[in-house]
């Protein structure tokens, strides 16, 4: 059988031209890297890389601007939402994201988060849920499981001591400001197909002015959670997903 | 009849081998190399690569966009 | 042209020279005493005119970030609030300073420490000239003592944190920002346009992508060398500002034995004790700073040998008396008067600490 010529009219698939050529920074097998590279093919496929502002977390998110191609503003921690609403006021043109992981969001900028949703401000935030804060390794956030270890709860998180499972989506899903609010994960070929087409929906309702659209991550954090990257993402379906179910928690016109 | 023939590129030193890749194709193309790359990391490699389908499984989950895949109907 | 004069409390001066000086984006947190700003700029509707944005935010964490947001897109964005509120803004303000990003801060200070009184005070002095939030920045500092300095100093204001691109401070209290005078409006600048802010400012904004490469707004360095020498950077800069910016009134220090230092409210205060301290023939002058960072140091070392003492008047413990201290060296003679924590002292208690605290000591 012949061979297969890496020749243009066979591509079918390459790295997206708006993905840097810097090495991200994250561990091997992490979520960041697979959901930048959405981020990166859904504003090059609706042609807007001239438009996107991303605004990165403090958080292993922070440097998410050496790696993907458009305008960036790096946040304090948990300010992104203040700063998108900024950045959106003054240029409505401009399709804003904040990119954010559990501690950044649902952690020190709950209040900054959900009073965005609730303005309706018109911008996009890609939530990535770890249950865990991985940049300081691994202690425990807003979203770490009931039992689960982690460098602060050493013996798993007790619900007497830290209470339960904050869920930010089901929260944002409330509000009258959000448009579309859904939760996805890209632990497998078919997730990532999935995740794309959510994170497109993502973009463009609020460019349509129909109010904020938040797209959840649940994600692994192999380091932090002290496990190989397919370990890991065998132990998100298994614990996360019952705790965090993928799918369109909301969408309105 | 046509069969539908792949293969993919793997950008060596960008790989972390992390094996995700060779867990998410359907036809166990992929293997982690034994030797390691510049950063000291099993990249990852075709084993077996006539099974590939160039179905892009693989470049989907990599989280480095390591993975190039071509693709081309073979009689 | 005949000149526009207005009758207006000073909260609502800062509110309408900000559209009237093109600020673009305006984001408020309510707080006495300073709540009439926002309360005019909803009332004024800017959006309609001028396309000033203008946000009610959920605090003043919020309000600061969403400065931060519109000042990385090139444009005029303000804030103001009152001293508990400015506490809440210094991780803000420190993210503004480290990302090099022009914007206007005003304080109306109130008494503190914690919540304290919703009457004014003088008692941010540190917070605004030294301790604004974490790492080594500085703010510029304008100490308005009048309705139309607050006024003026919003325009000014933007200019100057556009010339360094940094935060610029408007350091009011409840007196100036409560109290009613006339101001000679001055005529409206127009806002500026995304291609307007590239040509005049430089290509660093968030504009959006296009024939250039990608605009990054970042306080992060993490290779600790190159972070040291952006810290020189900024340093450079303020120090460009001792050399630049240093504003000051004085009144009667010619001859004087004795000069009373003072901003804002204490000095509208102090500028009467001058006058009566010399009907009495004492031969007192005041010094007003008018900016506070950058400090007046060389005036002041310029005076103190042929000045018996100097007297810091504020409504605080002290606090710019160790800048009028370091100025002049530790043999020199500097007293503090001043009530606190939201009480206001009157001309004839500062008189009379002036002469118990400083005439006394030498006649």
């Amino acid at each position: 059988m012949a061979e297969v010529e890496k020749i243009k009219e066979n591509l079918v698939y390459a790295k997206n031209r708006l993905l840097t050529n810097e090495v991200m920074h994250y561990c091997p097998g992490c979520s960041h890297g697979t959901i930048h590279k959405l981020i990166a093919e859904v504003i090059d496929e609706m042609g807007m890389e001239d438009k996107a502002v991303g605004i990165s977390p403090v958080g292993c998110g922070v440097l998410a601007y050496n790696y993907i191609d458009c305008d960036w503003a790096e946040s304090a921690h948990g300010r992104a939402c203040a700063v998108a609403t900024g950045i959106k006021r003054m240029a409505p043109d401009k399709m804003v994201f904040t990119y954010q992981g559990d501690g950044d969001l649902a952690a020190i900028g709950t209040g900054e988060t959900i009073h965005a949703c609730n303005r309706g401000e018109n911008i996009t935030i890609i939530y990535i849920n770890n249950a865990i804060y991985g940049m300081t390794g691994g202690q425990m956030s807003p979203t770490t499981l009931v039992g689960q270890r982690t460098a602060t709860t050493p013996q798993g998180r007790d619900v007497n001591l830290h209470g339960y499972p904050f869920k930010i989506s089901e929260m944002a899903a409330m509000l009258d400001g959000t448009c579309y609010v859904t939760r996805q994960a890209v632990n497998s070929p078919a997730n990532v197909r999935k995740a794309k087409k959510a994170l497109r929906k993502a973009f463009e309702k609020p460019m349509k002015g129909q109010g904020l659209a938040l797209i959840e991550f649940v994600s692994t954090c192999n380091s932090g959670w002290k496990m190989s990257p397919v370990a890991a993402n065998q132990w998100m379906e298994e614990n996360m997903f019952p705790e965090y179910p993928l799918g369109d928690l909301k969408e309105r016109e | 009849m046509a069969k539908i023939k792949g293969t993919i590129e793997i950008d060596r030193e960008r790989c972390k081998g992390c094996d995700v890749c060779v867990v998410a194709c359907p036809f166990k193309v992929l293997a982690l190399a034994p030797e390691v790359n510049g950063k000291g990391y099993n990249y990852s490699y075709m084993v077996n690569p006539d099974a590939c389908t160039g179905c892009a499984s693989c470049a989907l989950v990599c989280p480095d966009s390591c993975i190039t895949v071509y693709r081309k109907m073979a009689e | 042209m005949k000149k526009e004069i207005k009758l207006m409390k000073g909260n609502e001066a800062i509110a309408e020279a900000a559209v009237r000086a093109g600020c673009d984006g305006y984001f408020g947190y309510p707080i006495t005493p300073q709540t009439e700003v926002i309360e005019t700029l909803m009332e004024l509707r800017p959006w309609e005119t001028t396309g000033m944005v203008v946000v009610q935010s959920e605090s003043e964490t919020a309000s600061i970030n969403m400065v931060y947001g519109a000042a990385a897109c090139g444009h005029k964005a303000m804030t103001t609030s009152s001293s508990p509120g400015i506490s809440l803004m210094g991780e803000g303000l420190s993210y503004i300073a480290g990302a090099e990003l022009p914007c206007v801060v005003v304080n109306v200070q109130r008494g503190g420490p914690g919540l304290g009184t919703i009457q004014p005070s003088q008692a941010d002095y540190f917070q605004a000239t030294k301790a604004g939030g974490h790492g080594d920045f500085n703010m510029l500092v304008l100490a308005p003592n009048s309705v139309q300095e607050m006024y003026d100093f919003v325009g000014l204001g933007f200019e100057l944190a556009f010339k360094y691109l940094n935060p610029v401070m408007i350091l009011s209290d409840g007196v100036i920002g409560q109290m009613m005078e006339k101001v000679v409006v001055g005529d409206a600048v127009p806002r500026l346009t995304d291609e307007e802010i590239v040509e005049k400012y430089g290509d660093w904004a968030l504009t959006g992508k296009k024939n250039r490469k990608r605009n990054v707004v970042t306080s992060l360095e993490l290779e600790p060398l190159r972070q040291e020498k952006v810290n020189h950077k900024l340093q450079a800069k303020y120090q460009r500002m001792r050399e630049e910016e240093v504003r000051y009134e004085t009144i009667q220090c010619e001859d004087a034995d004795y000069v009373m230092v003072a901003y804002g409210a204490s000095a509208r205060m102090s500028a009467k004790v001058v006058e009566m301290a010399r009907e009495d023939g004492y031969k007192v002058g005041l010094l007003r700073p008018i900016t506070l960072f950058p400090f007046p140091t060389e005036v002041l070392r310029e005076m103190r040998d042929r000045v018996k003492g100097f007297l810091s008047v504020e409504m605080s413990a002290g606090q710019m008396k160790e800048d009028i201290q370091l100025a002049v060296g530790c043999d020199a003679v500097v007293e503090n008067y001043g009530r606190y924590g939201g009480v206001v002292h009157t001309p004839g208690e500062i008189y009379e600490g002036l002469k118990e605290k400083l005439i006394s000591k030498f006649e």
